[in-house]
């Protein structure tokens, strides 16, 4: 029965990858669309999200099934519920791209506000985070996870960056830019929150792996990556 | 509050050591689970709680169990004082081939107490106390063999509450049952542990896991962890708990 219950595991395990694989893809091309201005990539961005939604609840079901079948313990019990709930996050990962396709939507056939700078760079650093918390998760990498948990405020500062320079430089100055200049501020906001979803993935993984919780917990993890106890 | 402290607890069984440097504190008025795999001390422990291993010959114990404050195993100790204060509920149910009435009244005879008003109180008590009194009250001459497995096992619980013992020791108390008679045990003992401190020794992980509040888990005689009952299933310290509970043990 072991191995049936092992073979399992690791079938969640490559679904989760997939999902992840999905979401990054997800990220890239609804950033994509935004730099080239395509609403055809963005409807493409949020047909695709169905494949991502069909993914969670096929992973929410095979969870439910492990759980009741196998009554998982320990380790088992633990990677079984974060997968559950780091495919919840993944989802809600596809659907801010889903967010940002839409404000690709608005956007595409308004001249463009301004060559966008510190946007793209919060993207790549979203998508670079969303790909180490799945990397974490499939190899069961703590390190790397408290690393991409340490990185939510470079997302932080980038989003201040981004808010500060459209409402100082275009809609305070300029009340009719607000429209583009607030639909590229939620782009920020939904890139931002993409990389908070990263770092519930990586405290899921440090339980997972540990046992312990992180979560609201940071000065632990500014401890560990200082090499020890204060 | 321990109501149960084992230091550095030794057993041999001639030369072999079935029992390694066992330490622990039993909460009091909680379940206590013990696991691990057959034949590595958890019965052999369960048994020095009330001095069973005694009856073995070629016994010899090293360390302190103290139950109350007293040591056990002081010379000075009344054995039968003693297993009235530490029941214990078998694997299979045992009852004498006797009547229900007789099996219960057993304990209070051997004690001195020969009431007959006294006796049919504790008697009545005892059954409600178990929730067996509704099912029998009307046979309580009947032999309490023809009960059904589960009635017999609360039965035999019964005939320990009746001395009103402090501590009960279950081992194995359900594998004879079926699911829904174990869930009744179950439920027994979640209400029985209001009054008294149980340690039950189980092979069903699921069972220790909904019935105990603590658990520790033995390996070839060594008490290898010993927490709060969903630390120990969820996140278990030592990796040898972790492979034991997720069946990758051996």
């Amino acid at each position: 029965m072991q191995r049936h219950f092992d073979e399992e595991l690791a079938d969640l395990n490559k679904e989760i990858l997939r999902m992840g694989g999905l979401t990054e893809e997800s990220i890239l091309k609804s950033v994509e669309a935004l730099k080239a201005r395509s609403a055809e990539q963005a409807e493409q961005v949020i047909t695709d999200d169905k494949k991502i939604d069909e993914l969670e609840l096929a992973i929410d079901e095979k969870c439910l099934d492990l759980l009741a079948l196998h009554q998982p313990m320990a380790i088992d019990l633990r990677f079984v519920t974060m997968a559950m709930k780091i495919s919840t996050d993944l989802e809600r990962i596809a659907d801010l791209a889903v967010d940002i396709a839409q404000r690709v939507l608005q956007l595409a056939d308004k001249p463009q506000l301004k060559p966008l700078i510190d946007i793209p760079k919060l993207a790549a650093l979203a998508q670079t985070m969303v790909k180490e918390a799945i990397d974490a998760f499939v190899r069961k990498d703590v390190e790397l996870a408290r690393k991409v948990i340490l990185r939510d405020s470079e997302a932080d500062n980038l989003r201040n960056l981004v808010q500060s320079e459209l409402i100082n430089d275009y809609i305070a100055k300029d009340p009719s830019t607000a429209p583009r200049a607030v639909a590229l501020l939620l782009v920020a906001r939904h890139l931002e929150r993409i990389c908070d979803h990263t770092t519930n993935i990586c405290e899921d993984v440090i339980f997972m792996v540990e046992g312990k919780v992180v979560k609201h917990h940071l000065e632990i993890l500014h401890e560990k990556q200082n090499g020890g106890s204060k | 509050m321990s109501i149960i402290e084992v230091n550095k607890l030794n057993l041999f069984y001639g030369n072999f050591q079935a029992l390694k440097e066992i330490t622990l504190r039993i909460e009091k008025q909680k379940i206590t689970a013990l696991i691990g795999p057959s034949g590595c001390g958890k019965s052999t422990f369960l048994r020095t709680l009330n001095r069973m291993n005694d009856l073995i010959d070629d016994v010899r114990i090293s360390g302190s169990v103290k139950i109350s404050g007293n040591d056990i195993y002081g010379s000075d100790v009344d054995l039968l004082a003693l297993r009235k204060k530490v029941g214990m509920v078998f694997q299979r149910p045992n009852p004498f081939p006797l009547s229900i009435y007789d099996n219960v009244v057993y304990g209070l005879r051997v004690h001195g107490i020969l009431d007959k008003k006294i006796m049919e109180q504790k008697l009545q008590w005892s059954l409600e106390s178990v929730h067996l009194w509704d099912e029998v009250k009307d046979k309580l001459d009947q032999n309490a063999l023809t009960l059904s497995g589960e009635q017999q096992q609360r039965l035999c619980i019964a005939r320990l509450a009746v001395v009103e013992p402090e501590v009960l020791l279950m081992d194995e108390p359900c594998s004879a049952l079926d699911p829904m008679s174990t869930a009744k045990i179950e439920d027994l003992m979640y209400e029985l542990k209001k009054q008294y401190t149980i340690i039950i020794v189980t092979h069903n992980m699921q069972q220790a896991a909904r019935v105990s509040e603590y658990t520790g888990y033995f390996l070839l005689g060594e008490l290898v962890e010993f927490g709060e009952t969903n630390q120990i299933f969820t996140s278990p310290k030592d990796s040898r708990t972790e492979d034991y509970l997720t069946g990758r043990f051996g």
